[in-house]
């Protein structure tokens, strides 16, 4: 570690990853619900369940982008954090208030925590992925605030690189965006048009530089490239990035209500959308292969290069697939969304985090790299996570495929209960896989207890 | 990359798109906003749609069902279920759930007033008469 005040990522990896494991144990239960309807009902609903699996998604993923910040601000800008006692404290109103909301959803009927937790006053809640209580709404404000002040003071007063630049704006970014979370019109067709201010603006906008960014620090460290050959890619990335996903908006405001202008705006650049994303991985595997130094973390490589691969596959592939007008028609609102949601995710922020901690993580605990051993298991758990999800993701495109035939094309088209229940197999499968993930992840938990063998010293 | 493409040519790259292409979707929805009266009926919304989609927030319906094909995909779309069902069903169907039909999926009692329904029923009719350049492609959603 080459700043102390670094060691404030720790506890923040530690609670991405405990957050992580309550979001796949909740997608095990949901995946439980589409075949076993009545499955821990009434005790968890299935919409109870579906917050708590994408809210700490969310939330996970935030814990991760802060740590990652932490820890690669001070080393970028080569001057120790602005405040590590704010990082501190932050964490834990950020841990208890994540805590308290999820606690929340399942404890409280969703319509007593509106009343609650002034719904009333200010109406924001009850909107998909934005159900969080307007308490924790104002919490998530002021602790993006606070922790954008902390890195933000840590630049100005440091070397400011391209790459900090970057996280920066993509961060500023994603606190500039959730304010939309805050507006709520009464006309459906607004809500929907600004909700994805929110949603698609976070994570086919800034997000994919915060994940630009992050992926360009590592490669920098593991491969000891240039710098200004991988901030030239960085560039060139994100320029892509913003240059398709603005306009590629779009593809979300074909059947809302706006006009018809946006099915043409929305299929040209969205349809361009895959290109940032396979810039990703050949930048992954350009960087790599030319590599000047053999870094001994094998394991944070086998990360970085994954999440060129797979958020080129999750986002870039299985996005365009059904992102052209045509085809949208008939597979909006369909498994074939699902399938292409958990590839994108995990392909893209997950894996990016798990890089930044696959990474980071032994450093902080003061080695340039684990032991052989725990970097073997946690390959493994590397290779049994991917290819769980590419399972998932197949066997949800399989039944969004039947969904859509059955229900949509059919001259003699099904109900939806009816069309669910002849692609329950797919359901049953995807729950298997899903199980396969949860191996998986705790393998990855297990890596970070294994001892023995030889560590390198950082 | 090549040599003669430098790094501020790319970053020049990234902050001109960025820019440009930012504006242009500002641009765009302002555009959007000017036509949308004549799509979305907004003179239609009266203070039971109003009541209606609160309702509709407040009980979490967007965590197992799509409206207008956005949600959770675990319930059936909603957006056009006034035209599929009619009024009098839906009021039914929410008053009798759970089904507490052993393995299927279960909707939880929301103990709506009548008056609630109503505006419910209000909120899910106007929904239905939005633009939505004919989707969902038939009546089954």
């Amino acid at each position: 570690m080459q700043y102390k005040s670094q060691a404030v990522a720790k506890p923040y990896f530690i609670a991405a990853i405990g957050l992580f494991t309550g979001q796949i144990l909740f997608g095990l239960i949901m995946g439980l619900q589409y075949v076993v309807g009545d499955f821990l009902f009434p005790e968890i609903p299935f919409n109870v369940a579906r917050m708590v699996h994408t809210n700490l998604l969310i939330v996970w993923l935030l814990f991760g982008f802060m740590g990652s910040a932490y820890y690669l601000v001070p080393e970028e800008s080569e001057t120790e954090l602005f405040s590590p006692k704010l990082a501190q404290v932050l964490f834990w109103i950020f841990l208890l208030a994540g805590a308290a909301t999820v606690l929340g959803y399942l404890l409280v009927p969703y319509a007593t925590l509106a009343r609650m937790t002034g719904n009333n006053i200010l109406a924001t809640m009850g909107r998909e992925f934005l159900e969080q209580p307007l308490p924790t709404k104002v919490g998530i404000v002021i602790v993006a605030l606070a922790f954008l002040f902390n890195i933000t003071m840590t630049v100005l007063k440091g070397r400011k690189t391209s790459i900090t630049l970057v996280l920066l704006i993509g961060l500023w970014g994603l606190a500039v965006f959730f304010l939309f979370s805050f507006y709520n019109p009464s006309n459906l067709v607004l809500d929907k048009y600004f909700w994805w201010w929110v949603v698609h603006l976070w994570v086919e906008g800034v997000w994919e530089l915060i994940l630009g960014a992050l992926l360009a620090f590592v490669l920098i460290k593991v491969t000891g490239v240039d710098r200004e050959v991988i901030e030239k890619w960085l560039y060139v990335i994100i320029a892509m990035s913003l240059i398709t996903g603005l306009i590629g908006t779009g593809h979300h405001y074909y059947w809302i209500g706006t006009p018809e202008s946006w099915l043409w705006f929305g299929s040209v650049f969205s349809a361009l959308e895959p290109i940032p994303f396979f810039m990703m991985t050949v930048f992954a595997f350009n960087m790599v292969n030319r590599r000047r130094r053999e870094h001994p973390n094998k394991a944070a490589t086998l990360w970085a290069l994954g999440t060129g691969v797979m958020s080129f596959l999750g986002a870039g592939v299985w996005g365009f697939l059904h992102t052209l007008a045509p085809v949208n028609y008939y597979t909006h609102g369909t498994q074939i969304t699902a399938a292409h949601g958990h590839m994108a995710f995990y392909g893209a922020y997950v894996m990016v985090v798990i890089t930044m901690i696959s990474y980071a993580m032994p450093v902080l605990r003061g080695r340039a790299a684990n032991s052989e051993r725990a970097q073997v298991l946690e390959m493994w758990s590397f290779w049994i996570m991917t290819v769980s999800i590419v399972f998932i993701t197949l066997f949800l495109t399989a039944a969004g495929i039947l969904q859509v035939w059955l229900q949509r094309i059919s001259a003699t088209p099904m109900g939806f209960m009816a069309t669910q229940d002849q692609i329950s197999l797919f359901y049953w499968l995807r729950e298997i896989s899903g199980v396969f993930f949860l191996v998986g992840l705790v393998l990855y938990i297990a890596s970070f207890f294994i001892k023995g063998g030889k560590t390198v010293s950082a | 990359m090549s040599a003669t493409f430098t790094k501020s040519m790319a970053r020049n790259i990234f902050y001109g798109g960025a820019v440009f292409f930012f504006l242009l979707f500002v641009g765009l929805t302002f555009d959007t906003m000017q036509v949308l009266p004549k799509r979305d009926h907004r003179e239609n919304i009266t203070p039971e749609v109003v009541r209606g989609k609160h309702i509709w927030e407040t009980r979490d319906c967007i965590g197992c069902h799509t409206l207008l094909g956005e949600g959770a995909y675990f319930a059936p779309e909603l957006g056009n279920v006034y035209k599929r069902r009619g009024p009098e069903f839906i009021k039914a169907w929410i008053k009798a759930q759970p089904t507490g039909a052993p393995g299927r999926r279960q909707m939880p009692q929301f103990h709506l007033t009548d008056a609630q329904l109503n505006d419910l029923v209000a909120f899910l009719k106007w929904t239905s008469e939005i633009n939505t350049n004919n989707w969902p492609p038939n009546i089954e959603g």
